[in-house]
């Protein structure tokens, strides 16, 4: 095998050096955009000045909503938030046992997991570069643990490659680049660089390629016990008389190409899924409750907004309480912050300008399916070690993403186990009543794990379009959306302005939110104040 | 729907009157939907492999619009595709899929021609809507901008 990639291909070798400068190139010009550097948070926002008693209605309780609810009290304005839901959070949401969920077309589900157990099925990680997010839960007091974006022992899957049976990670990673490395160092060799790599790091690049790859000293990567250390051993080092390591096989660089596993390993090297990730401990409501510990009594739940109308000298806002619809109700303020995602907000008489409309009309919602499956043991664990990460498939659950808690414990556990985001099959799951999607995730997950079939106890499935509040996961802008509308979509338009994951660069990100929302409610006080 | 006809309060009732015909046909929101199990159609890529106005409907439109096309309502809606007189007007419903409208996603990256063809015909002579001119996917590529 270690001769066939070799009689191959300077061409693919070629353009995957061009690709390898391309990206380099891509990564400085990001740089100098800001988009790949620290941050934008600066730390808690100043709101200094009097509002002079001046009140901001604020429509959504998700954290755009109460963090402008947090802030502008704190800086002396009178708030009051409407909620639809009966509960703080919006997309930040966890399900456990004994909670209801009944999605757009009247479908019921109970969940069943045992206490303790979770699904998120929002937002569910937090990379380390969300400050402002991070910082938050600093303020509120909510514990964090880490988020396993990346486990070496986990699986990547493709249906029609090395018959159908999983892979680890970590084979898939070194194999992959072990054989890139003999490529390269091959090609290092014979000169066919020297016009681009000069001669002194012509021998640096070959001690590189050996180091990262792990090349034997002749350039080749192939089964050894050198190999084995990056992709794991057919028989680990042991102790006694059976102490000695047996190497493994690499997997064929024709083989992973046509499989297309690499195409994964860019979950791991993109920014926003760089290590260190966080997950907040017992669930992601556990941020929507700090907030909620903090500003709840300002919010009324179970108020849907059906009218937002403003003139020169304020915002009145018409809602209905969700279990007696039939009696209007109004509130009135100075200003309204108005977090309604664009799904919902698009269908609602606003009296806007017209460039504020047409930005709040150019947005479609993406589609999302989370499924969480209870099982009766963590078998991922005790047959597979596989502790915490996410496995990925060319199969229409696309993922199973193991709990980041609660390792080595012997009982049940949640798996993650399908998570979709657009594309085909987002659409085909959420077609589907909720419990063919448990029972069709619990079918393509047993391909990965067929310890399926024996352990599974209860499933639950939320697919965002059908999601009541939102009809939709985030967000979903264009480019061309993004550049004609943008701006007018951030503007204040008279007393009215907007917030949200929607209203950011960071779309479908908590920290899009809240960047949002600091950013309007620090341009809204300046103005407040200048008048 | 989003446009407002003039004839809305008609159209209201006409809606009405469908609703309750329909209740009788098909099974109360929430409860299972018909289309089997085996009927399901898992595509491979972005793109949808489902070919009939039928397939498309059940596996694509069905997770907004309902499998009665009733549509639904919380704090946002998906409008009802029942005796809609939106469907009167086929280039309205063609734009509405290539290209998307406020909640409603554009599927003319996941849809060929042919598909888009498809299930504008299928809706056009579903769920009380009898409209007999079909459109064709010369019309949907026509439609592209």
């Amino acid at each position: 095998m270690q001769d066939e990639p070799l009689t191959v291909r300077r061409r693919d070798l070629l353009s995957l050096v061009g690709a390898v400068a391309g990206s380099a190139a891509v990564y400085h010009a990001m740089t100098a955009l800001g988009f790949a550097s620290e941050s934008r948070y600066q730390g808690p926002i100043r709101l200094e000045g009097d509002p002079k008693g001046a009140s901001v209605l604020i429509l959504g309780a998700g954290l755009a909503g109460m963090t402008a609810a947090l802030e502008l009290r704190k800086a002396g304005y009178k708030i009051q938030v409407l909620e639809y839901n009966n509960r703080p959070g919006g997309r930040n949401w966890t399900l456990r046992g004994g909670d209801t969920f009944v999605e757009l077309g009247g479908f019921k589900q109970t969940c069943a997991f045992e206490d303790g157990l979770y699904l998120n099925p929002g937002p569910w990680r937090i990379p380390y570069h969300h400050r402002a997010l991070l910082d938050y839960c600093k303020r509120l007091g909510v514990a964090l643990e880490p988020f396993i974006q990346l486990n070496h022992n986990a699986y990547l899957h493709a249906s029609r490659a090395f018959g159908g049976v999983p892979q680890r990670i970590r084979a898939v990673k070194a194999d992959f680049q072990g054989q890139i490395s003999e490529l390269l160092a091959k090609v290092t060799e014979q000169g066919k660089l020297d016009e681009v790599v000069s001669k002194e790091d012509k021998e640096i690049l070959l001690l590189a390629l050996k180091s990262w790859g792990a090349l034997d000293r002749d350039y080749k990567y192939k089964a050894s016990l050198a190999a084995s250390e990056y992709r794991g051993y057919a028989k680990p080092p042991g102790g006694g008389l059976s102490a000695a390591p047996m190497p493994s096989e690499p997997l064929e660089l024709s083989e992973i190409l046509k499989s297309r596993l690499w195409r994964y390993l860019q979950n791991f090297a993109n920014y926003n899924f760089q290590t260190t990730m966080f997950q907040p401990v017992g669930g992601m409501d556990m941020i929507g409750k700090a907030f909620a510990r903090e500003v709840g009594g300002l919010i009324r739940y179970n108020a849907r907004v059906t009218e937002i109308w403003q003139n020169d000298r304020g915002v009145t806002v018409t809602y209905v309480d969700t279990n007696n619809p039939a009696q209007p109700q109004k509130a009135v303020a100075d200003w309204c912050l108005c977090t309604i995602p664009l799904s919902i907000l698009s269908q609602l008489p606003i009296n806007v300008g017209a460039a504020m409309k047409a930005a709040i009309d150019a947005v479609p919602y993406a589609g999302s399916v989370k499924v969480g499956l209870q099982f009766k043991r963590r078998f991922w664990e005790e047959d597979d070690a596989i502790y915490g990460g996410i496995s990925y498939t060319d199969l229409p659950i696309r993922q199973i993403a193991y709990p980041n808690t609660g390792f080595n414990k012997s009982g049940r556990g949640v798996l993650l186990g399908a998570y979709l985001f657009e594309g085909a099959n987002c659409y085909e799951f959420t077609a589907m009543p909720p419990d063919e999607r448990v029972g069709r995730a619990v079918e393509f997950g047993s391909a990965i794990h067929p310890q399926y079939k024996d352990e599974f106890e209860n499933g639950i499935a939320v697919a965002w379009h059908r999601v009541p509040f939102t009809l939709g996961c985030s967000g979903d802008w264009s480019e061309e959306a993004r550049k004609q509308h943008y701006r007018n979509l951030c503007e204040i338009d008279g007393r009215i302005l907007l917030a949200g994951e929607h209203a950011s660069a960071l779309p479908a990100w908590q920290e899009g939110a809240i960047l949002s929302s600091l950013d309007a409610i620090g341009r809204l006080h300046e103005r407040v104040i200048k008048t | 729907m989003m446009r407002q006809a003039t004839s809305g309060v008609k159209q209201a009732a006409g809606l009405a009157l469908a609703a309750l015909v329909l209740q009788l046909i098909w099974p109360a929101l929430g409860a299972d939907d018909p289309p089997a199990l085996k009927s399901r159609t898992f595509s491979s890529g972005y793109r949808f492999v489902e070919m009939s106005g039928e397939e498309l409907y059940v596996n694509v439109c069905r997770g907004c619009h309902m499998v009665d096309a009733m549509g639904a309502s919380g704090a946002g809606g998906y409008p009802p595709l029942v005796a809609n007189r939106n469907l009167e007007a086929s280039g309205y419903a063609i734009d509405l899929v290539l290209n998307g409208r406020r909640a409603m996603p554009s599927f003319g990256e996941m849809m060929s021609d042919d598909q888009i063809a498809a299930v504008v015909n299928y809706l056009r002579t579903h769920f009380g809507n009898s409209y007999e001119d079909m459109v064709t996917a010369k019309d949907v590529q026509g439609a592209r901008r």
